[in-house]
């Protein structure tokens, strides 16, 4: 298959979807996003950290939420994982562990929308000796 | 690790994270010649002969938040108890390329999984990277490169979701297409 026939299907795919995007938007506002980063070294991904990535972006895909969504490397949490980290505008990260798709769900619910916290906050300080000096 | 796609994903996560602005995925079946081929290259910071040598260790690792790297000797013993293996080239500077071989027919060769799937979940993680894709079925070969996307889309697009989610069927249909026709 060559190069020009996924470029053709792109172009057929931007005729069908352009309504839908909402590229502009987010782009324009990127101090209003909350941040959620999943976790998916190793330890992240044989714990199941695919499964919550793939159903908070569903999520925030459907409800247009003003969310975005990364990876991240391990923090040195294995115990915990899966998880993910949240950054809400203008506040400190926050890093929830053993994370599945109820308790993703329940973090968009009450954390992400609301900034109002959930069981399974991990202990965090993120301030290292370096940063301090 | 279930099947190869999260392989997969962990192989790519060492390519992010030594900073590598294009990744080279290339997943050949090839039942003919019993080999089921992963390849993952990278224009990353690249490793010293004496790192190559240690990944095979799983106390050895570039990463300082604890003293284990799982990754590489995982996907050696996935690859090994199927009657492959892993090789790995790498150069400082220049980028690194891990290339693991699976006997395809092999009981013991996990599920390649979902591929499509993990593929995309890396695009939208990373929108500021770029991601070639080649997959080939017994020497039929489709390839999809995020470069395209930009193109066609402009350059904020890959941090669409519902272009994410669009792109992943598409790739996937694209596969099965390769795979069965």
């Amino acid at each position: 298959m060559s190069k020009i026939k996924s470029l053709d299907e792109l172009r057929q795919m931007k005729a069908r979807l352009e309504s839908e995007m909402d590229i502009r938007e987010k782009s324009n506002n990127p101090e209003k996003l909350v941040q959620i980063r999943v976790a998916m070294a190793t330890c992240g991904i044989a714990a199941g950290a695919r499964a919550v990535m793939n159903s908070i972006i569903d999520r925030v895909e459907r409800e247009k939420l003003p969310v975005i969504v990364t990876q991240g490397g391990c923090m040195g949490y294995c115990y915990a994982e899966p998880t993910i980290e949240v950054r809400r505008p203008g506040e400190d990260p926050v890093v929830f562990g053993h994370v599945d798709k109820d308790k993703a769900m329940e973090i968009i619910d009450k954390y992400v929308l609301h900034g109002e916290l959930v069981d399974g906050v991990l202990p965090v300080n993120y301030q290292t000796i370096q940063e301090k000096i | 690790m279930n099947d190869l796609s999260m392989h997969i994903i962990d192989i790519v996560q060492n390519s992010l994270s030594a900073g590598a602005s294009r990744v080279c995925l290339t997943v050949d079946e090839d039942p003919g010649a019993d080999r089921l081929t992963i390849v993952v290259a990278d224009d990353g910071k690249g490793m010293t002969a004496e790192q190559v040598h240690r990944l095979a260790d799983p106390f050895f690792t570039s990463r300082t938040t604890r003293r284990v790297g799982m990754g590489i000797p995982l996907l050696m013993q996935s690859a090994r108890q199927s009657g492959g293996d892993v090789r790995i080239s790498s150069e400082p500077g220049k980028g690194t390329e891990v290339t693991a071989e699976f006997g395809y027919s092999d009981i013991d060769r996990p599920p390649l999984g979902d591929v499509a799937n993990a593929l995309m979940l890396m695009v939208s993680a990373n929108p500021d990277r770029d991601f070639l894709f080649t997959y080939r079925y017994a020497g039929r070969e489709y390839a999809f490169d995020t470069a395209d996307v930009r193109e066609v889309f402009g350059n904020g697009a890959l941090e669409d979701l519902t272009l994410i989610r669009n792109l992943e069927k598409m790739i996937k249909d694209n596969m099965c297409v390769v795979r069965d026709s």
